[in-house]
């Protein structure tokens, strides 16, 4: 009795020790499945999450480098951030909103973020209000060692995804990173 | 089998001082291995052991490149690959297609698809690297396994080894495109390029009513 508890234990410290809980995303992505055996980097990564219905969200790690960007971003856009949404803001995972929204957003509590998240419009990407191009700007301009992660369901048009390649490469972004999931290699 | 700490139960006991009752002093544990057992549960269920796959793709600079400095794709080695509605794929040998019934429709399916077409192709270059990855003995030091990487590359971007045109309509999905790059990965092509597709293309497209 007592060996097996101990195993027990031992085993409940593993598992506390090494799980990592599923990152937070506010949109439900089924990502394509492929034969590519390589791990996805555990740092330095900006990934652009895009959903079924076309929605764009950003992502990067990084609390200091995170820190740097909303200040960039607004003092392009001419928006005040106060050092509590700063803080707030390295602490988020992925987000996805119009630069006007952002301030409110940091403000709300994890719920309303939740709700808002449903319904969220996404980063705008069109070529008149193209400000996932700054998001990605100043994201390498804090963090030059970024790489772009592109996380697309399967369904998602390809035209978005294109546009999504299109911002990138105007950044001078031209290697890329799939998110999927394993599948196996078939004999050939 | 709760925990034996307590007292005599409480009984009365009228007159006299209360009997000494030999008090226990073992704790039972069962509860808090009941606990640990749950926690292990949770943690084993929730814990994502596998951190998520990752393809990497390469895109051609969008920088204007000089005409010289361009590289040709000789027309013999290269296949162009076009990503339609539904998952249905259109393919043709060359970079350019000469009549509208040069382009064919083929599939994603396992066999009788692409990957046949591609395999075809690159036939004598898969037979290469099969050959090299053959000659590796059976517990390959890392500067081995480096010397192998180089040499399958090599193989790949032979001058003569097929280069694949990716195009993809605006009916696809991102699922198609990266299930044409698995197919590349699967089939050992090396050069491939995901770019646009042209207007002589759209139009034979069209006159052949596929999307």
């Amino acid at each position: 009795m007592t060996a097996m508890t101990d195993v027990a234990f031992l085993l409940l410290t593993f598992f506390i020790l090494t799980t990592q809980f599923k990152p937070d995303e506010p949109v439900m992505v089924d990502t394509p499945s492929s034969v590519s055996e390589e791990k996805l980097m555990e740092s330095n990564m900006m990934q652009v999450l895009v959903d079924v219905k076309g929605r764009v969200f950003f992502n990067c790690d990084g609390p200091s480098y995170r820190k740097d960007l909303l200040e960039k971003l607004g003092q392009k856009y001419k928006i005040n951030f106060s050092e509590d949404e700063k803080e707030m803001f390295s602490n988020l995972q992925t987000i996805g909103m119009p630069m006007t929204k952002l301030k409110e957003y940091l403000s709300w509590s994890n719920s309303e973020r939740t709700e808002y998240d449903k319904n969220s419009p996404g980063i705008p990407i069109d070529s008149t209000n193209n400000q996932l191009a700054d998001w990605i700007w100043f994201a390498r301009l804090s963090n030059p060692e970024y790489q772009a992660v592109i996380k697309g369901d399967r369904e998602t048009n390809y035209p978005v995804v294109k546009r999504v390649f299109d911002i990138f490469q105007e950044k001078k972004v031209n290697k890329f990173n799939f998110v999927t999931s394993l599948e196996k290699r078939p004999n050939v | 089998m709760a925990a034996e700490l307590g007292g005599d139960g409480g009984g009365k006991h009228k007159g006299g001082k209360p009997k000494g009752k030999k008090q226990s002093t073992r704790i039972d544990f069962t509860p808090m291995v009941d606990l640990g057992f749950l926690l292990i549960t949770f943690f084993m269920l929730t814990t994502t052991m596998s951190k998520p796959q990752t393809m990497e793709v390469n895109l051609p600079s969008k920088e204007k490149v000089k005409r010289d400095d361009q590289t040709k794709v000789a027309e013999s080695s290269a296949i162009t690959v076009i990503l339609g509605e539904f998952g249905k794929v259109y393919y043709y040998v060359g970079n350019t297609p000469a009549v509208a019934d040069s382009i064919k429709v083929s599939s994603f399916a396992a066999s009788g698809g692409i990957r046949d077409v591609l395999l075809a192709k690159q036939a004598p270059w898969i037979s290469k690297i099969k050959a090299a990855k053959a000659k590796l003995p059976n517990n390959p030091s890392a500067a081995q396994m480096e010397a192998l990487r180089k040499e399958v590359s090599g193989i790949k971007g032979e001058k003569l080894a097929t280069t694949m045109l990716i195009k993809a309509t605006d009916n696809s999905k991102f699922k198609n495109l990266v299930d044409i790059v698995d197919e590349l990965n699967i089939c050992e092509i090396g050069k491939y390029a995901i770019v646009d597709l042209n207007d002589q293309e759209k139009a034979m497209l069209t006159a052949k009513n596929l999307k």
